[in-house]
């Protein structure tokens, strides 16, 4: 039990986190899910009566379309990064603890650089004259330079390069967990290395799998720089989206809306990483 | 005869340099109760891991039954692990942790469970299948990690100080419940301890070890009473050590030693002694009597300690030269005598036959190989 002069101490930081929640976090959510049942008006943005004609837009074949492929390159970047991350993480759980630390550090060195500027420098690496196609060239290994720049892989490489990262911690958090001796007992027990991963190590790092695609699939439907520097105008993600119908198309009711189902994908992903780690026991996120 | 079961030989290994087995050699026996004794980094852990193959000799081998195992994989040897920390699979219930062997072995599914539900019967856990491990307590993970290691009717259990994490009580009805399960299995156990009193208890045979050598092989009570040198005496319960020296070799297989100025007949000890020679006397301080100071036997010190423990009374007592002795008695409620206060003057004595002889070792005990079989 605190004590009583602890309280106003106590009181005050719930006070703060509260309001802190209540008016960053809360309002502006609620503003927006406000806005996605408002009617758009040229004038003022956003009117009443109320419905839910935004929603039934998102239905639209053409937004569908730019959804299923926003979706489909969210899903190919997480699908790449999990295929590096995996291994990744799992040797830096394996070598020496001083290196891993250096390894790590190294691994968040680029984030002190804007992701902005590290997209550019992408963009002079993939471009028709850029830093790759020159190298491939004086290499002789391509006679003429590739189209990389504006095509669809080149906003697939721009997202796992920025992403890859927010992959590899979360994995490498729970590889730094797997203990050991469950390895040595699921050979003990009879069970070769596939068996051993597949009834072992799979499960019990399910949850660093969940909780890194959660990181990287819903920030790639998001990071609408990515597309409009490397993309080129048929390679849309939500967030391109988004973006276009507050800024541009000034339909802020269709914005909330698409931002609303896409802060809901995003909460049945924490809810499915919660179940997996209840499942072996650990406290949820 | 016993038969061999697993034979060690000329094991070596090292890590970094360091030597953690040294031209080890063991033959463990089908049907016994052996354990591996000694402090931390004696090469116990490693021996255990290599019957276990989760290492592999530098040198040596490693057969069972005849057949080589040196370099077979884990999953490939008909033994099995208790872990010390349990290594219970965290995402499966009781029941898959137990099954999961032999799910690997792809039995039938009546099979496997009716062997699961056998195994949980006999650690008294039939009603927790169903349970995670992060929902047992210590012990009941204990016998779950038991289970899962006896379901598969391995040919040898190796446990690895498994009951280091539990509190004393639990580990003395534990102590009790695998020497149970080893009669009623009749499977070898290969039990590694630090505790030494865990190991005379349980074993039927205890190999002492210190930096990757054996320094005894030997029954519990052999290692006990009879210690081959300074290192397992001391590591194996107390002892005193008086210093004496050789007074004469007598013809009739005695020595005479003085002790402390007392002349004492000892039995002839197994190393050869010559006039003159230091030798240290071992008793165990349940060989010790304390009498009172006028009577004529014994050597004058006085009580500087007194512990009460129940059934017997520690004392700790200084002799007039320094040196400290551990005595252990029984209560005798007959005697008047037996209570003793602090700083009270007392003699000190033994009964001859009782003691044990070693030869003076330099100091720090030699790292000589002394197995004795």
């Amino acid at each position: 039990m605190r004590s009583a002069r602890q309280q106003p101490f106590r009181t005050a930081v719930l006070i703060l986190v509260w309001g802190w929640l209540l008016f960053l976090v809360f309002t502006p959510n609620l503003l927006v899910v406000g806005a996605s049942v408002m009617t758009r008006d040229p004038g003022t943005f956003i009117s009443l009566p109320l419905n839910l004609d935004a929603y039934r837009q998102l239905l639209n074949p053409l937004y569908l379309e730019v959804f299923l492929h926003s979706l489909y390159m969210a899903a190919m970047t997480t699908l790449i990064c999990l295929l590096i991350g995996y291994p990744f993480a799992w040797s830096l759980s394996k070598v020496a603890r001083q290196h891993q630390v250096l390894l790590i550090f190294l691994l968040i060195v680029p984030f002190w650089t804007n992701s902005l500027v590290r997209t550019y420098a992408l963009k002079l690496i993939l471009a028709t004259n850029g830093l790759l196609n020159s190298a491939l060239m004086s290499l002789g290994l391509i006679e003429e330079p590739l189209q990389m720049l504006y095509t669809e892989g080149a906003v697939i490489i721009g997202l796992v390069y920025l992403l890859l990262p927010f992959m590899i911690l979360p994995l490498y958090a729970v590889f730094d967990d797997l203990r050991d001796d469950l390895l040595r007992a699921s050979h003990d027990l009879g069970a070769g290395r596939f068996s051993t991963f597949i009834h072992v190590i799979v499960p019990l790092t399910l949850p660093g799998v969940l909780a890194g695609v959660m990181l990287v699939l819903l920030p790639a439907m998001g990071l609408f720089f990515v597309p409009d520097i490397l993309g080129g105008s048929r390679n849309l993600l939500v967030g391109n989206v988004i973006k276009n119908q507050f800024l541009d198309a000034r339909n802020w009711p269709f914005g909330a809306a698409a931002s609303i189902v896409l802060t809901l994908a995003m909460a049945f992903l924490m809810f499915a990483h919660r179940l997996s780690k209840r499942r072996i026991g650990e406290e949820g996120v | 005869m016993k038969q061999t079961l697993l034979s060690l030989s000329n094991l070596s290994k090292q890590f970094d340099g360091k030597t953690v087995l040294d031209s080890l050699d063991l033959e463990i026996f089908d049907g016994e109760f052996i354990t591996l004794l000694g402090p931390s980094g004696c090469g116990k852990t490693t021996l255990l891991r290599m019957m276990a193959g989760f290492e592999h000799p530098d040198e040596g081998t490693i057969t069972l039954g005849g057949q080589d195992l040196t370099h077979t994989p884990p999953e490939n040897r008909p033994l099995n692990t208790v872990f010390q920390n349990y290594a219970l699979f965290p995402h499966m219930s009781v029941f898959d942790n137990v099954a999961y062997g032999l799910k690997m072995e792809k039995r039938p599914k009546d099979e496997i469970r009716e062997r699961v539900e056998d195994a949980l019967a006999m650690v008294q856990l039939e009603d927790f299948a169903r349970r995670k491990p992060h929902q047992l307590s210590g012990g009941q993970q204990q016998r779950v990690a038991i289970a899962r290691a006896v379901v598969k009717r391995p040919k040898m259990l190796l446990l690895d100080e498994p009951l280091s994490a539990l509190d004393y009580k639990l580990r003395r009805t534990m102590q009790v419940e695998l020497k149970r399960l080893q009669r009623e299995l009749g499977i070898t156990f290969v039990f590694v301890t630090h505790d030494q009193e865990e190991a005379l208890s349980m074993s039927d045979r205890v190999v002492v070890l210190k930096d990757g050598h054996i320094q005894q092989l030997g029954t519990p009570r052999e290692v006990y009473e009879r210690p081959a040198n300074l290192f397992t005496a001391r590591f194996v319960g107390e002892t005193n050590f008086f210093p004496g020296r050789v007074d004469s070799a007598n013809g009739d297989d005695t020595i005479t030693v003085d002790v402390f100025g007392l002349k004492r007949t000892f039995r002839k000890p197994d190393f050869a002694v010559s006039d003159g020679q230091a030798l240290h006397v071992l008793l165990r301080p349940e060989d010790i009597r304390v009498l009172a100071p006028e009577e004529d036997d014994g050597v004058s010190g006085k009580v500087v300690e007194r512990n009460y423990k129940g059934s017997t009374l520690d004392s700790v007592i200084h002799l007039e030269d320094g040196t400290e002795v551990l005595a252990s008695e029984f209560f005798d409620e007959d005697d008047p005598t037996f209570d003793y206060r602090l700083g009270e003057p007392v003699k000190v004595s033994w009964v001859d036959g009782w003691e044990w002889l070693l030869p003076d070792e330099p100091a720090p005990a030699a790292e000589d190989d002394t197995v004795d079989a």
